[in-house]
């Protein structure tokens, strides 16, 4: 060990804070210069923690109050009356259902009706809530052995079990962080109720992302289904996404099926991307509004 | 000095540093609590602004920069915004170390507060600078709050931990 004078000792301490400042400063310019810098670091940081955290996720998902089993041990008895009068409710939209579907088929075949080339798709926990005070996401852990999963998945579409909750921005070999659509920086081009009119569904940091730019004279209307749309080349056509809803400011918003507070399971969606130009996902840092142009 | 006392040294002068990242990343689980992101960043500012007001040699600044890094990359926010943030409430802390310590400790609560909003009001000015748009002002006041709430708790459990597994002097 070198020994070095006190008098320098204490002047290197005293030098250490406003060294690393300066450093600090200088990564925020290279962070600023190289948006791609952060996005390596990041890939790499969550891939070394996807496994740590996919160990202990489930036992807190399991604790967790409401949705978790020991919830649910107190209020058996409401649950199974609640579920037995949901699965009544949902009996009945199973004729319904097979109806439509038989109708639908029948269509079909008299339109000569080709069927979309059905995506690839994989199941992945979702592993640690990531957000930052700006940003909405998750990490999800990818199941070992998904093949060369990084260059596939940035882009790919994050779906629970009920509607879009998000797309991948960054992927690496163990780990996905999906951008979720309440985040700041989401804009989704989407088709609004039956007529499928346009709007674009921004995401605002809060819950429920909002509607903009619908076409003038036709508002969206309360209680409309929100789909994706193609426009843009970034989503496939007809993901659920929502419903349409007035908010106390009368603006309209969105009210995400998919459960975006307590995500715990996604199926990722890899769309082959056959609009190649309209779509330049991967450097372009976190402004997917850029990209949708 | 035989080995078990140096890794007893170690460990005692390791114990802020490894709690503040452990934390960080136990703050990440999914445990579903609203704000748990602003969480994060009020927890990072706590555990700074406590040890370097009562035990700065723990926590070298290398150190906080490094732990600002990593809320950085976990929270998706600017590379190098909050560890230039941290090492700035560290030096302010440090700076104004002479008049806190004798201070009570609803006035260092106070004080922490105010660091607290001041760094919460950069971090959404310069974060709104570097995105180029008017980022919501509401998160920012959350981080702040949370900071305040959170403090008392973790005061409580650092002074302990400064007389135990932390006092690098009982080694």
């Amino acid at each position: 060990m070198i020994r070095l004078s006190v008098p320098f000792r204490q002047a290197l301490s005293r030098l250490t804070l406003p060294v690393m400042l300066m450093l600090s400063l200088g990564m925020v310019l290279i962070g600023r210069a190289d948006q791609g810098l952060a996005d390596r670091l990041r890939a790499g940081l969550d891939d070394l923690l996807a496994p740590a955290y996919a160990m202990v996720a489930p036992p807190v998902a399991a604790l967790e109050h409401g949705t978790g089993v020991i919830g649910t041990l107190f209020d058996l008895a409401g649950e199974n009356a609640a579920l037995q009068a949901e699965n009544a409710r949902l009996l009945q939209w199973q004729t319904v259902a097979m109806a439509l579907e038989a109708q639908n088929d029948a269509l079909k075949s008299a339109l000569h009706y080709v069927p979309a080339h059905a995506p690839d798709f994989f199941s992945a926990d979702v592993v640690a809530d990531l957000g930052g005070v700006y940003a909405r996401s998750v990490l999800v852990a990818l199941p070992p052995g998904s093949p060369d999963a990084a260059q596939h998945l940035v882009g790919a579409i994050a779906m629970d079990g009920r509607g879009v909750a998000g797309r991948v921005v960054e992927a690496g070999a163990r780990s996905a962080r999906v951008l979720l659509i309440t985040d700041l920086n989401s804009r989704i081009p989407v088709a609004l109720g039956v007529h499928g009119s346009p709007a674009l569904m921004t995401g605002t940091n809060g819950n429920d992302p909002a509607l903009l730019y619908w076409a003038p004279g036709q508002p969206p209307a309360e209680g409309d289904m929100v789909l994706t749309s193609a426009v843009g080349g970034a989503f496939p056509p007809g993901l659920p996404v929502g419903i349409v809803h007035y908010d106390a400011q009368n603006d309209p918003v969105v009210l995400p099926l998919a459960d975006i507070e307590g995500l715990r399971l996604l199926r990722l969606f890899s769309y082959p991307s056959n609009e190649p130009v309209l779509t330049p996902v991967h450097g372009a840092g976190k402004n997917p509004e850029k990209r949708t142009h | 000095m035989n080995i078990w006392r140096r890794l007893d040294a170690a460990s005692r002068h390791a114990w802020p540093v490894a709690f503040m990242l452990f934390g960080l990343l136990i703050i990440g689980l999914p445990f579903g609590i609203p704000g748990q992101a602003e969480l994060r960043p009020a927890y990072a500012m706590a555990c700074v602004f406590f040890w370097s007001l009562y035990r700065p040699v723990s926590l070298p600044a290398p150190m906080v920069a490094a732990t600002g890094i990593l809320l950085d990359l976990l929270g998706m926010s600017p590379l190098g915004l909050w560890a230039v943030l941290l090492l700035i409430l560290q030096g302010s802390t440090l700076a104004s170390r002479r008049r806190l310590i004798p201070q009570s400790f609803f006035m260092t609560w106070l004080v922490f507060f105010g660091f607290a909003a001041a760094l919460s009001a950069c971090a959404w000015l310069l974060e709104s600078l570097l995105e180029l748009r008017m980022l919501p002002v509401l998160p920012a006041a959350a981080q702040a709050l949370a900071a305040l709430g959170l403090y008392p708790a973790l005061a409580g459990l650092f002074i302990r931990a400064h007389r135990g597994p932390a006092a690098a002097e009982l080694a």
